[in-house]
């Protein structure tokens, strides 16, 4: 009984969407105000319609209902219970649920956190959002059902994908799809906006908080996904510009410029035009990735569920929303008022070569993903873009981007000079080129000095911001909104984040052998010393297994516990790295597949890596993701009524706050 | 997930088939300053059965003959260009990580140039604009107002 309910929960929602997506519009368009209203309820309506829906399939799931053919296939009656919870979203069919079930709950936080929005703002944003989700629990319920029945019942289930039975991809999916998701309701509120003919200053302060919640969710996201791939993949890498990485990448990076273009919109009426587009794109990108990892256009180490046939309506359910958007935006783009008035030294130029950076960036990632694939289409000729392509192409815009990042937040809105800094830019010039040269002399390496100089430079530049901003005094320091310090972690995340990737281009080391227990591989002065093979059974798997001892210069450093695992109910091998992160060098193993021969004589292939630093990347990236929630917090955007700033350009009153 | 090594695991693990599959037992060991110069040639070459993994980084069998490939090359004295060159020869552009320039990669190698040097003089045009354009309200009187009864509700 409870999957169909659960089924005939979604059809219910997917009918609300479709009255969503079209009361309201009609209410905006007739100014009728019941009209309007009604998107509230429905989008509540909706979301909890979902919620039963997601619940319904997460109890199928923790009880082993195997009649439904999705719990059958992906789950087992001998799974630990978190894994039982995250193999609901562990496969095509759930996880759009999922998916779906986020839009819905973001749909549903607009009336209930934007209670003081316009109406007609409010009621067109929600039917928008009705749209997007209509689409998408469409292509649930027709294409994608997770409520499918099997019959005959099977005994057990099929298990979980054992890649996937890790606490770190248990969390991974929900936080990408908050972070994807969440900025549906940038694209809503862009759209709403056009057909408001009103994108002004008031309209990027309600859309700020939104947009830091998704960004650093999808922060989150990307690096819990690094943080499992590095160790459960065992390649020894945070990042490898794989296409599933890369798409996930996309949206961040032009959530990023947009995140910067609200800012200027909301404090100086300008970006307008530009920040509806970054909108329209972001979203598009989310959507782009969420179809990418299911299509199997692109290989990929990470891609699962595939399933082409259905990966096309995604593409057109895309094709439709982006089209639409960008088509309106054409027949609207009159309404939105242009400011172009840029003076060369002033904040706002500054976020405008930052944009314009990040979507140069945005647009070489998409190239490179992309592009193998064109090529093949258009010639039929194969082509590979690899790492190597994107080192040399995205690096140095990445490095451009350090050296306006460390100067804008010191500048003034408006109109300023350069000569006003001069002091603190040569002693911030100082302090990179010091930084180099012992980068330089420490690590012989000249892109690697090049690099750390850039990072201290940013160090310099975001602490001056923060000196400055509070007039050099604890209690100015104090006063500070949550916005600057928000920005101060963030910038000084890119820079820690910066100094860990160099650490790990430049100082990591690794070798890889076939060991025989006793046998040792030397790598930066470590000597990795494999154990006894163990054999046995664990849990639902089989395992080969040995404890891998670290030495220095003869002293015992850590012991290392490396797997490989065989899970029978899948037949598939997953490999359990060993290793000791340390905020200095991280030590790593990983005894690999290879071991073809018919007993372990000959040994395993062992894989030991030395990694300065690359705890710091992660360090970094959470920073940045912490940066934006500290941000939300900012006073400033929980006022519902818009609160304008005096500032000296318009009322000749001091400003109160400090422009932001 | 690499259907050769589920099954020769599975042999192992379960002490049944045997799987004599992979001949060469214990890699050569080559000479440090050969193994470094391997290790940048192979970071450029991509395992052509992988998902988009270099010959450094995966574990297939044919990864590994490859890494050996270049290795012996090396050690027989060629450079790495030519190496490289060699394992393009023999499974096309396809095993390059980092794409030729060449005709049909032209877009990808100039697209991000072009586009930055666009987006550049768009920046510079821009900024000489301001002369010619002043301020312009985007206050409707009705903001104006509400404005003002803010400002001397604050004071």
């Amino acid at each position: 009984m409870l999957p169909e309910t659960g089924q005939i929960a979604m059809a219910l929602a997917l009918a609300v969407a479709v009255l969503q997506g079209i009361i309201p519009l009609l209410g905006a368009y007739r100014r009728n105000v019941r009209w309007m209203m009604f998107a509230d309820r429905a989008a509540i309506l909706q979301a909890v319609l979902l919620i039963y829906a997601f619940a319904a399939l997460t109890i199928v799931f923790v009880t082993s209902d195997f009649s439904v053919k999705l719990a059958a296939s992906h789950s087992h009656s001998a799974k630990p219970l978190m894994y039982k919870i995250s193999g609901v979203w562990a496969n095509h069919e759930g996880s759009i649920l999922l998916w779906v079930l986020i839009l819905a709950l973001f749909g549903a936080a607009i009336p209930l956190y934007g209670r003081k929005l316009p109406l007609s703002l409010r009621a067109r944003a929600l039917a928008i959002q009705g749209i997007i989700g209509a689409g998408f629990l469409a292509f649930v319920i027709f294409t994608s059902n997770p409520f499918e029945r099997l019959f005959p019942v099977p005994t057990d289930g099929q298990g979980l994908n054992p890649l996937l039975q890790d606490p770190g991809l248990a969390i991974h999916p929900p936080l990408l799809y908050i972070g994807y998701v969440g900025f549906s309701v940038a694209f809503s509120f862009a759209v709403a906006a056009l057909l408001e003919g009103r994108v002004d200053a008031v309209w990027a302060r309600w859309l700020r908080p939104w947009v830091l919640v998704s960004w650093s969710f999808l922060t989150l996201g990307i690096t819990v996904g690094s943080v499992w791939a590095y160790y459960e993949l065992g390649w020894g890498g945070w990042w490898m510009w794989d296409p599933v990485e890369n798409v996930s990448f996309l949206p961040w990076l032009s959530g990023t410029a947009l995140l910067h273009s609200i800012l200027t919109l909301q404090q100086r009426h300008s970006f307008a035009h530009w920040t509806v587009l970054l909108a329209i794109a972001t979203f598009s990108l989310a959507m782009i990735g969420t179809f990418v990892v299911r299509s199997g256009v692109l290989v990929s180490v990470h891609a699962f569920a595939v399933d082409p046939s259905r990966g096309v309506v995604i593409l057109t359910l895309l094709l439709i929303f982006t089209g639409a958007a960008l088509a309106l935006y054409a027949l609207r783009a009159n309404t939105i008022v242009r400011r172009t008035q840029l003076d060369m030294v002033s904040r706002e130029s500054g976020l405008v070569l930052n944009n314009l950076v990040l979507v140069a960036a945005t647009a070489t990632v998409f190239l490179g993903t992309f592009y193998p694939l064109f090529v093949e289409a258009t010639t039929g000729e194969k082509i590979t873009v690899g790492a190597p392509y994107f080192d040399l192409v995205f690096a140095p815009m990445m490095i451009a981007l350090i050296a306006v990042m460390a100067i804008v937040p010191l500048l003034k809105w408006r109109s300023d000079g350069l000569a006003r800094y001069r002091s603190l830019l040569v002693k911030a010039a100082l302090a990179a080129v010091v930084v180099a040269g012992l980068g330089f002399v420490f690590g012989r390496s000249v892109l690697g000095a090049i690099s750390v100089g850039f990072a201290a430079w940013l160090i310099f530049g975001t602490l001056s911001a923060l000196y400055r901003r509070s007039n050099g005094r604890w209690a100015g320091l104090k006063a500070q909104p949550a916005g600057t310090w928000g920005f101060a972690l963030s910038h000084l995340g890119v820079a820690v984040f910066t100094l860990g990737v160099t650490a790990m281009s430049i100082g990591a080391d690794e070798d890889v052998g076939r060991l025989k227990p006793g046998e040792s591989l030397n790598v930066s002065g470590y000597s990795f010393t494999m154990g006894t093979l163990e054999q046995g059974q664990r849990d639902n798997f089989l395992y080969m297994g040995s404890d891998v001892s670290v030495t220095r210069g003869g002293r015992e450093v850590t012991a290392l516990r490396t797997e490989q695992r065989l899970y029978p109910v899948r037949g598939m091998i997953t490999s359990e790295a060993g290793f000791r992160p340390s905020l200095g060098a991280t030590l790593f193993a990983s005894i690999g597949d290879g071991a073809t021969g018919t007993d372990l004589s000959e040994g395993v292939i062992m894989r030991v890596y030395y990694q300065p630093g690359v705890v710091w990347i992660w360090i970094g990236a959470f920073m940045m993701a912490f940066a934006g929630f500290i941000s939300m917090a900012d006073r400033r955007l929980r006022v519902s009524e818009p609160v304008i700033t005096p500032t000296k350009a318009r009322g000749g009153v001091p400003a109160a706050v400090p422009a932001e | 997930m690499r259907p050769a090594g589920n099954i020769a695991l599975i042999a192992i693990l379960l002490g049944s088939l045997a799987s004599p599959a992979c001949a060469q037992a214990t890699a050569p060991v080559f000479p440090p300053e050969i193994e470094e110069r391997a290790r940048e040639v192979g970071a450029q070459l991509r395992c052509v059965v992988c998902q988009n993994e270099s010959i450094e980084a995966s574990n297939a069998d044919l990864a590994a003959d490859m890494r050996l490939v270049v290795r012996e090359r090396l050690a027989a004295g060629d450079t790495k260009a030519e190496v490289i060159a060699r394992m393009r020869d023999r499974y096309g552009d396809y095993v390059l990580l980092k794409p030729p320039v060449q005709a049909n990669t032209l877009i990808l190698w100039a697209g991000p140039v072009v586009l930055l040097a666009i987006f550049l003089s768009w920046w510079i045009f821009s900024l000489q604009r301001r002369s010619r354009k002043l301020s312009v309200a985007t206050l409707s009187d009705e903001e104006r107002a509400r404005l003002e009864r803010l400002r001397q509700s604050q004071s």
